[in-house]
């Protein structure tokens, strides 16, 4: 669990960092490097992502969105999803930025257990 | 097994990239498009954002500062002219960048670079970029751009604004691109002069570009002489031209001849009808505008009022971009337009100046006849001439260039051929002779009009504006006001152009240009003041012609109201800029009430012309009224003259001067009778059948609960992309047609100013938009609603020590230390 958490705040920290300066898909290199380094089952790795950028998305457009008192996220909203939603706006730019670093997570867990061994799980 | 999963993970992992990345799977790249840190979100604007900035510029000469006010208006304080154009071009484009360059690849035939061959079911290539290049806008605007460069000051001009553009550009990155860029996938290219001079060609297409001679000529090939000119006349009964009636003018310098087959080859009425081509996109008919200025022996203060409303297509980002600058040379405020420097409507420390468009016929075509289908070579005179071809290359996103040809003759280019037809094709060819062709430099005019201190520089000024032509009004501080008829010209015998010309003989060319002297024009008028709405420029004894097509209404009550008005004051021009009197109604209800009494109505359509009775002839958002006249006698137009323009193809329907003109003078008006019945209709029976038309419509309207005025017209401010979702939809506000508040649908004042020039000069002004161009942008759209109300913000021209309750943010440019010179 403490690496589950260690590591999602890791890859949402190190996505924040990365994408002042790098394309948005960064986030699943982040994901995929931070998984090959602090191993976790695959699954849970896909989850580690999923939550870190996920949060990180949504906290970055609502603290944007509410500075703009909403005014571009109900104009994107009814450009992207035919509705006058706020929420559903930053929903979806979560369960984006969630998914892709999910499956960036998971390849690296996966590449990890394809060529190193995992260690057995040693709880000191 | 464990390499698989790996495999398919990672095959997934890319998939989700590239399909959130690009557009070849999805229809947009949400990734990019909606990453907090690099897509739209960086768009939207903290509204409590500040614009304080420092910025160091090498190509600046001097140090500039910029005080903006709490509406976003920069007030550029420079040490020379380069740097406050340097400024100008890098506020334009902080605020605008995204519209600047659509407008300019639109004037450019440039669209499908960016929106690709179609757009929904709009055909991008053929309806606008192909039109333009073979309209020659490009060719137009590089002529232009010559004598742009050549001349000292507009070189300086445009220089420095096209260096301050792209010193702007070159601070962009991907999270900091304005929002359309994002949406649309395209990055923007380095600003350059030939820009500047191509939305100065857009404007003479929007302002120079309606004519209606292939419509003339179906109705020529169609009608008798008798009859044609009852439908279209030279000279409506209620003209109120510019210069008032009885103005004497000088003896004319020129004199065009017409040309020795004008009776048989070109006047020939009622011959064999062709197929004439339609044009892809006509410049808003209703592109006109309201300017009028009174000397101070009609003000309460003594000091002369101007006053300006421009009327055209209503867009966001809004034509317009509201600024003051300031240098040791000139200090000028009012309206500019992002793609070019100086301000265009404004006013300096000495005088105030307007446009309105004189709306002269400057676009005739000729029809050409190839000698084969090569389109090498033409006839003319009985030999063949050879064409020039003009390469036009098209690159279409997401699509192979397309390449097409365009021949050029003495004419002008051949804009329809077998290759480019419009909507139709006849196989015929048309060669288009526009005045915009001609090399001018209208940014003179705007260079030297900014600074102006007095009517002689004034008229100086003015007479580098050669197309569009513009009736230019003026107020000075000193008392003088002016207006002309400002243009060059060309000088044609009676009809010339109205019809499509003989392309084989050179006699049918322009043959001169009016001299400009003898454009009609008024100085300090014993009347107290100047004025114009697009109405004709001068009487019938003005010694040139004039063409028709210029809308008599707005002339009448603007005339009928000032001559009227005594102690004016800003207040009382507020009130006639956004007056709603329909003075076309009151001259049409008369004749619709005496010849229907209403009990011959069916019986559902009486409470509709109880409406119509009681009506206050005022286009006020609430009158119901105003709906059932509007809707009426459109469909009484529509009723008239069904029966004879139906069987033409491409027609123009009768002016509704020259239908109401025609009724008024004669009860058994010849059109009245249905041609296709063979007894003989009266007016009681045109209205009463334009009542059983209108019905159904007022009936939806009245079910929609949109009877009202303002519901029924429905006025809109629609972003240039028609996004509607960046658009400013219902909006609750009256005005119309033939009213001085011309607002209509999508169309109207897209810039009221009124200019007391008192010792410390007094302005109010207001346009349909907001300064910022961004949608997530709180100054967007925030001039709306007042604009919408008839309300108007002061202007405040501010000084070089302006204290700071009127500063917000300040904005510094600094010469940069690392300079390369």
């Amino acid at each position: 669990m403490m690496k589950l958490i260690v590591s999602s705040i890791l890859i949402a920290l190190l996505s924040l960092a990365a994408c002042f300066y790098l394309p948005w898909w960064t986030i699943a290199v982040v994901a995929f490097i931070v998984s090959i380094s602090i191993y976790l089952k695959p699954w849970v790795a896909f989850i580690g992502g999923f939550v870190a950028v996920f949060t990180l998305w949504i906290a970055l457009s609502i603290f944007i969105s509410n500075n703009n008192e909403n005014i571009l996220a109900h104009k994107m909203a009814l450009v992207v999803l035919h509705t006058d939603s706020p929420f559903g706006l930053i929903l979806l730019t979560g369960i984006i930025g969630g998914v892709v670093a999910g499956f960036g997570a998971l390849t690296g867990s996966l590449l990890r257990r394809t060529v190193v061994v995992p260690p057995p799980a040693v709880i000191p | 097994m464990r390499l698989l999963s790996l495999l398919i993970s990672l095959l997934i992992t890319i998939v989700l990239i590239i399909a959130l990345d690009t557009r070849w799977i999805l229809p947009a790249p949400l990734g990019r498009l909606l990453s907090p840190q690099h897509g739209v979100w960086q768009n939207a604007e903290p509204t409590d954002a500040t614009f304080n900035e420092t910025l160091h510029f090498p190509g600046l000469t001097g140090n500039a500062e910029v005080f903006i006010d709490e509406r976003l208006v920069p007030h550029v304080f420079a040490e020379n002219d380069a740097d406050v154009f340097f400024v100008q071009g890098f506020l334009h484009a902080k605020f605008r960048l995204w519209q600047m360059e659509f407008q300019t690849h639109a004037a450019g035939g440039r669209l499908t670079e960016v929106l690709g061959e179609k757009l929904g079911t709009t055909d991008i290539l053929n309806k606008a970029d192909r039109y333009f290049r073979r309209l020659g806008m490009t060719y137009a605007a590089e002529g232009s751009l010559k004598l742009m460069e050549q001349d000292p000051g507009t070189r300086l001009m445009s220089d420095a604004y096209t260096h301050g553009i792209n010193a702007y550009i070159q601070t962009l990155t991907q999270s900091t691109l304005p929002l359309e860029y994002k949406i649309l996938g395209y990055s923007p290219e380095p600003w350059t002069n030939l820009k500047t001079a191509l939305f100065l060609k857009y404007m003479s297409f929007d302002l120079a570009g309606y004519e209606t001679d292939f419509e003339y000529t179906s109705a020529r090939n169609a009608f008798t002489k008798a009859v044609f000119d009852k439908m279209y006349p030279l000279a409506p009964d209620s003209a109120d031209p510019i210069v008032p009636l009885g103005t004497l003018f000088d003896k004319p310098g020129i004199l065009p001849k017409a040309p020795a087959s004008r009776d048989s080859l070109y006047m020939k009425f009622r011959s064999a009808s062709s197929v004439l081509p339609i044009e892809p996109q006509k410049p808003d008919k209703e592109n006109g505008s309201n300017n009028w200025a009174v000397s101070g022996s009609k003000t309460k203060s003594r000091s002369p009022i101007l006053c300006n409303d421009p009327h055209l297509g209503l867009n966001l980002p809004s034509l317009w971009f509201e600024m003051q600058l300031h240098t040791p040379n000139f200090n000028v405020y009012g309206a500019s337009f992002p793609c070019g420097p100086g301000v265009v409507i404004g006013f300096n420390d000495s005088c105030a100046f307007g446009f309105t468009n004189a709306g002269r016929d400057v676009r005739d075509y000729y029809e050409i006849v190839f000698k084969d289908a090569t389109r090498q070579q033409y006839l003319l005179n009985g030999k063949y001439e050879n064409t020039i071809f003009r390469i036009e290359r098209y690159k279409i996103k997401g699509k192979r260039d397309f390449i097409d040809t365009v021949a050029y003759t003495v004419f002008g280019p051949v804009i329809f051929d077998e290759k480019f037809a419009g909507k139709s094709n006849d196989r015929k060819s048309y060669a288009v002779r526009w005045k915009a062709h001609d090399p001018s430099n209208e940014l003179k005019a705007i260079y030297e009009l900014d600074r102006c201190k007095n009517y002689i520089e004034y008229v100086r000024a003015a007479r580098n504006f050669h197309t569009p032509g513009q009736n230019i009004v003026f107020a000075a501080k000193n008392g003088d006001i002016a207006i002309r008829a400002q243009g060059e010209f060309p000088a044609k015998w009676a009809r010339q152009g109205d019809f499509v010309m003989p392309g084989t003989d050179s006699s049918y060319l322009w043959q001169g240009m009016i001299p400009q002297a003898e454009n009609p024009r008024q100085y300090n008028p014993e009347r107290g003041f100047v004025s114009s709405a697009n109405q004709f420029p001068a009487d019938t004894s003005y010694p040139y012609y004039l063409g028709n097509a210029y809308p008599p209404y707005r002339g009448l009550i603007i005339n009928r109201r000032l001559s009227q008005m005594e102690n004016i004051t800003p207040q009382d021009m507020m009130k006639l800029q956004t007056d709603n009197y329909n003075v076309f109604a009151e001259f049409a209800r008369p004749l619709l009430l005496k010849a229907v009494s209403g009990d011959d109505l069916p019986a559902d359509a009486k409470k509709y012309w109880e409406m119509l009775k009681t009506w206050n002839l005022r286009y006020d958002g609430a009158e119901k009224g105003a709906t059932v006249f509007a809707v009426l006698f459109d469909s009484l137009e529509n009723v008239i003259w069904r029966d004879e323009l139906a069987p033409l193809k491409n027609y123009l329907m009768p002016a509704e001067n020259t239908l109401l003109e025609g009724l008024l003078r004669d009860s058994a008006y010849q059109f009245l009778d249905d041609v296709t019945t063979p007894q003989k209709e009266t007016l009681h029976d045109n209205i009463i059948a334009a009542f059983r038309q209108a019905l159904p419509v007022l009936k939806k309207a009245e079910d929609e609960n949109r009877l009202h005025w303002a519901a029924f017209k429905d006025t809109r401010v629609t972003h240039l992309t028609r996004l509607m979702q960046f658009s400013r939809l219902h909006l609750n506000m009256g005005g119309g047609r033939n009213a001085i508040n011309a607002t209509k649908t999508t169309h109207g004042p897209s810039w009221r100013m009124v200019v007391h020039l008192t010792p410390e000069t007094e302005a109010y002004g207001v346009y349909p938009g907001g300064q910022h161009g961004n949608p997530g942008s709180k100054y967007y759209d925030n001039f709306i609603d007042t604009w919408a109300k008839g309300e108007y913000y002061p202007l405040v021209v501010m000084k070089k020590n302006q204290d700071d309750s009127q500063v917000k943010w300040t904005m510094k440019f600094l010469k940069s230390e690392t300079s390369k010179d």
